[in-house]
């Protein structure tokens, strides 16, 4: 319990850094967003404009407009249409969301078998095959790899579109066939990661003493390996896949670019392009804040799943 | 964060590192943790050779981009535009690698976007190294409350996305007018300002890192020896402590190097990388996204120098860590 006040606390504090942060470098970086919104308007018009927005008010005034009305879930304007910026955000999360829930199922899916039987045959053909694969997919930059889909798979042979969305309500069918080459490109640099992570605990925990025991009475190798080895085996796993969000957040916002995906990636994008300042300083934190909670939940479950670490707390 | 009981201590860093590679990895920071599980020194054989060879080669072709007898990467050629190698119509004489969408010769612009790419990796890694591993060191060295204030800086650092963080950094950082400025040679603002972002965002993942190991070395005999010798902090912190560092900070800067020319290339798809028309391997692939489907080999020709500078840097961080481990300094 005290852990988690301690993590809330801390929580509350990143927040307002990063977003106390993000905001005063905006305001160092100069450039007045009236000019990019009416760049031929009278000065009259400008300074009219200026107190709508409530550009005219002093930095911590403005910084603490836009927090109050972030914390009771009012993320701001779009400068130039006036429209929610949250409205347009509840669109893209789903999208986001389910790039990387797909992302992360595929790189584990593939990565746990591959990891696992790396591990038992690790110095053999197969062990080595593999391992000097996955060593080269980790060079492969995802937008590399979402290219090469787009050409090979979209544009020579026409299997998949390469861009647009579908809503899984809509049609489930073209929802799928719109999120493959997208989850493929994000996933692919992950399943590298996560099978040479697995693979090296897994071998660890395989010269334990347990596992010989398990051997001794008789226990066949496949249920030794995945009922007995993979558990302990997967903790680091598991930490990391969950750290490895950010990486994923960061992976989305290309791949949603070059798929054309209106998720929270592209809204990302445009904000940036259309110098959309609120908006990005929004979009930064909402990511901020979902990235340090789920580090959170990381957090917890990985004192839930390695008895270990729970003793030690509840002893000390 | 308390200070951990000396026996803790390398499950702290255990924690650290893990902490922070995964946070860390736009693309390949991952292999540092990954790397570890090869006990086995790997030796610097063939395929470190050949590595070293790679960058070598393609170091030393950027750093004499301006002296070799290259056609301007800016200007266009009217026959080679859209003529790859091996192209049905043939490529023009003296072009090896065609020409790009505009028609500007593909060899000429991959070798100054070599130019550009290294660049603003090695300076954005510089600027973490020397920020991170200063706070690192100094936060590893003294411990108490000025680490406890310099590790919550670095976690509240890494509290954002790294590619996010970097996005917005440039966003923010890049000067706010932007009329028809017309940019000879290399455009170094844009450049300065990428370095600076992705210096930036590199700082804390070295920083933790260098803390993490300076932890451990600054507990060791030897610096007890010299501070009973009278030797002062700073001595100890750059004399002592830094050259047992160095190695580790080494190796996950090389993977930082590979980590960050991807990054160039996420932003460069974003539209806030190096600004055409300075070409650079992210935004020639990005500017020819569009026609991929007619002249693939503008995409894939960049891409393959990717691939294989990023692979070279990996590969030589494992050996390089490999050869140096923290916990070996540990036990």
């Amino acid at each position: 319990m005290r852990m988690i006040l301690r993590k809330l606390l801390q929580l509350v504090l990143v927040l307002l850094l990063v977003t106390l942060g993000a905001f005063l470098l905006i305001k160092a970086r100069g450039g007045d967003p009236v000019d990019s919104i009416i760049p031929f308007g009278t000065p009259e018009q400008k300074q009219e404009l200026r107190e709508d927005l409530g550009l005219d008010k002093p930095v911590y005034e403005q910084y603490w407009d836009w927090l109050t009305g972030f914390v009771t879930g009012d993320l701001g304007k779009f400068y130039d249409t006036q429209e929610d910026v949250s409205a347009r955000l509840s669109d893209a999360l789903p999208v986001s969301l389910l790039l990387m829930f797909y992302a992360q199922t595929l790189a584990l899916i593939v990565a746990i078998p591959l990891g696992v039987i790396t591990a038992y045959r690790a110095g053999r053909i197969s062990d080595r095959g593999i391992n000097a694969g996955m060593f080269a997919l980790l060079a492969i930059p995802n937008f590399v790899l979402a290219l090469l889909l787009t050409y090979y798979i979209g544009a020579r042979y026409q299997w998949l579109p390469t861009g647009g969305y579908t809503k899984p309500s809509e049609d489930l069918v073209e929802h799928v066939r719109t999120m493959i080459l997208p989850t493929i490109s994000l996933a692919a640099a992950q399943i590298a990661v996560y099978m040479r992570l697995l693979r090296s605990d897994m071998i660890a925990t395989l010269q334990e003493n347990f596992i010989t025991m398990a051997k001794a009475k008789g226990i066949t190798n496949r249920r030794i390996l995945w009922r007995h080895a993979l558990r302990p085996s997967s903790l680091t796993l598991l930490t990391v896949a969950g750290l490895n969000v950010g990486t994923l957040i960061g992976g989305a916002v290309v791949i949603e670019v070059i798929f054309s995906l209106p998720g929270v990636g592209l809204q990302l994008y445009q904000a940036i392009q259309q110098n959309q300042f609120v908006a990005l300083q929004s979009i930064v934190a909402l990511i901020a804040i979902f990235y340090v909670v789920l580090n959170f939940f990381v957090d917890l479950l990985y004192a839930i799943l390695d008895p270990r670490i729970r003793h030690e707390r509840t002893a000390a | 964060m308390s200070e951990p009981p000396p026996s803790a201590l390398t499950d702290v860093i255990e924690e650290d590192t893990r902490a922070v590679l995964p946070v860390s990895g736009l693309a390949g920071l991952e292999a540092v943790e990954a790397g570890s599980e090869g006990r086995k020194r790997r030796g610097f054989g063939i395929g470190a050779w050949l590595a070293v060879g790679w960058l070598v080669l393609i170091v030393g072709l950027a750093l004499l981009a301006p002296v070799l007898p290259l056609e301007d990467p800016k200007e266009t050629i009217a026959d080679i535009t859209n003529k790859g190698p091996g192209a049905d119509a043939g490529t023009a004489p003296g072009h090896i690698l065609g020409g790009d969408q505009n028609g500007r010769d593909m060899l000429s612009r991959l070798i100054w976007g070599a130019r550009s790419s290294l660049s603003v990796a090695a300076g954005a890694v510089l600027i973490g190294l020397i920020v991170g591993g200063f706070l690192g060191l100094v936060a590893g060295f003294y411990r108490g409350r000025l680490e406890s204030l310099i590790s919550g800086a670095l976690d509240i650092m890494l509290a954002i996305p790294p590619l996010v963080f970097a996005l917005a950094l440039v966003a923010v950082l890049s000067p706010a007018e932007t009329g028809g400025q017309e940019s000879g040679g290399l455009d170094l603002s844009r450049l300065l300002v990428l370095m600076i972002a992705l210096g930036i965002v590199s700082t804390p993942i070295l920083g933790r890192i260098t803390r993490a190991s300076s932890l451990t070395w600054a507990e060791r005999e030897f610096v007890l020896a010299a501070r009973a010798q009278g030797a002062k902090a700073s001595r100890l912190i750059w004399r002592e402590v830094l050259p047992n560092v160095l190695p580790a900070m080494l190796s996950v800067a090389l993977l930082g190097v590979a980590v960050v020319i991807v990054a160039e290339g996420g932003l460069a798809v974003l539209g806030v990388g190096v600004e055409p028309p300075t070409p650079s391997w992210g935004n020639i692939i990005a500017q020819a996204r569009g026609d991929i489907s007619t002249s693939p080999y503008i995409v894939f020709e960049p891409a393959i120098l990717i691939f294989l500078t990023v692979l070279s840097l990996n590969y030589l961080g494992d050996v390089v860590r490999a050869r140096t481990d923290i916990r070996e300094g540990v036990l």
